[in-house]
């Protein structure tokens, strides 16, 4: 009875310790983040050592405690998104998911298909977080309306569910079916879908890349919004002039090791060096709202919080009320343009931002596929905008999104498509 | 029966002798001093009446899932279903609720019985069809999650309503500690009762189950219904700890995550022996309260969040292994020579 004991505590541990990699924090936890990151990989090529990329003052300037995390900061890159923001974007105001910033189009001639009724083939990443289900609801809606034309006949599709060989393995099984007209891919990670990508270029198939990058540009088009640095930026640069010099900003982040939640985040402390603000620190949440009402009540018990920083919207809310009910003012606060978020922001009234991340990428790549099969061309790497949401066009956001669901994304472009908005209300 | 007594007997003397360091619910409660001092000389304002209450705020769901994980403990088996099950009920409920005031009764009473359900599918699984409880509650974890993935699509929708948030984030308002939360008040209440169930027949069968299964059911104890009860007691723990969580912070699409290992490491750091029949439920709320102040230690020294899950697999192995430390010792003379006995055949 006792050795059996012993052997059950023994299986016990085991146990806990696969059901804490299955479901703790650090791997699920990171889907939120990872979703939403994407874009650093396109510039892996140029990735430098930061000491070369030439430090300026606003690095020295900064408290040197919070520069820890420099390996995931290349000035250049940092720099050349900022000025993205300012670039007006080629293309259709009124269809952002088809502008593109400072394009450099690519032939697309060889690939063009006499006839209609291509297969259009995607190996998605996963669908675990609210960005990925808004975004792939978007991009199945874009597909039908080419299905209707009769560009697209058939759509196939394999989810990998964050898991990097599920995703190498399908797109080995759409090159060897060999009937895919076209191959969206929107990687799960960057250094380890590499191979695979180039994989299916070699096929000689069209290939589009969107959302994450992968270390290769043997792709037709690389698609995805500007980028982490800009992301952080606009959330750090809305608090450094709204607070006054010397208030107190708390920065909350989903988890540690994600690209481009570490651009994020690099940006600010970029900015927040730079600045008069204090910051109190950061804090990794995992994006539960119980841990981050937690950590910030637990903030507010030690002194006043007067900004709140955070890398992605998923519990902005939980944050706000920390405030609430400890009875504090309301934060100067830069969220997400996740719905939840914004309602309350509105509700309340708060001084707050929504940079976003932007979701109507997910239609483009379907743009992309058809452009290629017309023979038209396409740009090469494909940057789209992302220009947060302020107060003043909050309201007009919230409207057009009145009977979503609180988990959706306000810049989810796609009302005019056909099933809006069912389809993205009955999820 | 007599063997029952009599070893139950054996175990009161042994906790008694080691109270404080045989690793016992007294060692848990020196542990908790321990580190409430060490908060006191980092930050003294924890100890101000409005941050207690927040404290009681953020650890009761945690004290529930603890009383829940220690019924199935100690009689013998393992509830790794509990975190996953907190995350559906939470999703299951803003789905359902959707906003509306006046579905939240029925939703709070088809919760409950949705928790005792996966309880007893459980309990059942494991005794009748005799599946080991870790495979059983791994599969039910599995399930769970991956159900709710299925039914929202991979993100949850709808809202709770305001009156379902207010048993974690509500109060009543008071003078001094500013809000009396309402979590503290349904804490309170689930305390006494589990402290007076385990002194009932239920509870000392319950015991005498995990200590010794054929014993137990030689005695006339039905093993298989203690233990499917145990289940549904700790699914029904789960779906209060749901709504307390659910109202703290509502609707995140990581609701729940982990909660089934916190849970664990609270009740074994309580003293609690895995694979059952030692230990009390007042240690498996002291794990609990022990656990949440050494994440708010781990905050107020501004250590990474990241590092609590580091922190909770060497808790659990150092509990365990200390627990092992103790039963390995020989029995101490003054105990009852049939309790020996009977730990020594059990040995063999």
């Amino acid at each position: 009875m006792r050795k059996s004991r012993v052997l059950l505590a023994g299986a016990a541990a085991v146990a806990l310790a696969l059901s804490a990699c299955s479901t703790d924090d650090p791997d699920d936890a990171a889907d939120p983040g990872d979703d939403v990151a994407a874009e650093a990989d396109a510039d892996a090529g140029d990735d430098e050592p930061d000491d070369d990329a030439g430090d300026g003052d606003a690095d020295d300037a900064g408290d040197d405690d919070q520069r820890e995390d420099d390996d995931w900061f290349v000035r250049a890159d940092y720099e050349r998104q900022l000025a993205q923001r300012d670039i007006e974007p080629e293309g259709p105001a009124d269809q952002p998911w088809l502008q593109a910033i400072d394009p450099d189009w690519t032939d697309t001639s060889e690939f063009a298909a006499e006839t209609g009724d291509n297969t259009l083939c995607f190996s998605n990443a996963s669908v675990s977080n609210p960005w990925r289900v808004t975004g792939w609801i978007t991009m199945q809606q874009q597909v039908e309306v080419y299905q209707d034309s009769g560009d697209i006949g058939e759509f196939r599709v394999s989810d990998a569910a964050d898991d990097d060989n599920q995703q190498i393995s399908d797109i080995q099984t759409f090159i060897d079916a060999g009937d895919c007209d076209a191959l969206i891919i929107s990687p799960s990670t960057t250094a380890t879908l590499t191979p695979a990508v180039q994989a299916a270029c070699d096929s000689g198939v069209p290939v589009i890349v969107f959302d994450r990058g992968v270390n290769t540009d043997c792709m037709v088009t690389f698609i995805h919004p500007i980028g982490g640095y800009a992301y952080g930026a606009d959330a750090a640069e809305f608090l450094v002039d709204n607070l006054e010099p010397g208030a107190s900003v708390l920065a909350l982040r989903i988890l540690p090791g994600v690209d481009v939640l570490e651009h994020r985040w690099a940006a600010a402390q970029e900015i927040f060096g730079a600045s008069e603000l204090n910051v109190l620190g950061f804090e990794f949440t995992g994006g539960d709202g119980a841990q981050i009402k937690d950590q910030v009540t637990q903030y507010l018990q030690r002194g006043n919080v007067d900004g709140i920083w955070m890398d992605a919207g998923d519990g902005s809310v939980a944050a706000i009320e920390a405030f609430e009910d400890t009875g504090n003012d309301y934060p100067v606060i830069a969220g997400e343009d996740e719905l939840s978020f914004m309602r309350k922001w509105q509700e309340t009234g708060l001084t707050a931002v929504a940079p976003v991340y932007s979701n109507f990428q997910w239609r483009t790549p379907v743009e992309a596929a058809v452009k290629i099969w017309n023979g038209e061309e396409v740009p090469s790497e494909w940057v789209l905008p992302q220009e947060p949401i302020t107060e003043a066009d909050r309201d007009e956001f919230l409207d057009r999104n009145a009977d979503m669901p609180s988990l959706h994304y306000a810049k989810f472009g796609g009302e005019d498509l056909p099933g809006f908005p069912d389809v993205w209300q009955d999820r | 029966m007599t063997n029952v007594t009599l070893t139950r007997r054996g175990d009161q003397a042994r906790t008694a002798a080691g109270r404080l360091f045989g690793g016992g619910s007294g060692t848990v409660f020196a542990l908790l001093l321990l580190i409430c001092v060490v908060i006191s000389f980092v930050n003294v304002t924890f100890f101000e009446p409005p941050s207690l209450m927040a404290f009681a705020k953020t650890v009761a769901p945690l004290v529930l899932l603890a009383i829940g994980q220690y019924f199935v403990i100690v009689s013998g088996e393992l509830d790794l279903s509990v975190g996953s099950l907190v995350g559906a009920q939470v999703v299951i409920a803003a789905r359902l609720i959707d906003g509306e005031e006046s579905r939240t009764i029925p939703v709070l009473l088809l919760m409950i019985a949705f928790g005792a359900l996966v309880g007893l599918i459980n309990g059942l699984i494991t005794t009748l069809l005799k599946v080991q409880s870790l495979i059983t509650t791994l599969g039910m974890m599995l399930v769970l999650f991956g159900a709710v993935r299925l039914w929202t699509g991979g993100a949850p929708t709808g809202a709770l309503s305001e009156a379902f948030r207010q048993p974690g984030r509500g109060g009543i308002d008071l003078p001094v500690v500013r809000q009396l939360p309402w979590a503290l008040v349904i804490l309170v209440v689930f305390v006494v009762a589990a402290i007076a169930l385990m002194r009932s027949s239920y509870g000392k069968t319950l015991i005498a189950t995990g200590d010794n299964e054929r014993a137990a059911a030689y005695s006339g104890a039905r093993v298989w219904q203690v233990r499917t009860t145990a289940f549904v007691l700790s699914s029904v723990m789960a779906t209060f700890a749901a709504v307390l969580i659910g109202g703290f912070a509502g609707v995140t699409a990581q609701v729940g995550q982990g909660l089934e290992f916190s849970a664990i490491t609270a009740v074994v750091l309580g003293g609690v022996v895995l694979g059952g029949g030692r230990g009390t439920v007042i240690g498996a709320m002291g794990g609990a309260l022990t656990l949440q102040a050494l994440f708010t230690l781990f905050n107020q020294l501004a250590l990474p969040s990241t590092i609590r899950p580091a922190a909770q697999g060497v808790i659990i192995i150092a509990a365990v292994a200390y627990a092992a430390r103790e039963r390995s010792r020989p029995v101490a003379s003054t105990e009852p020579a049939l309790s020996r006995d009977s730990e020594s055949r059990s040995t063999t």
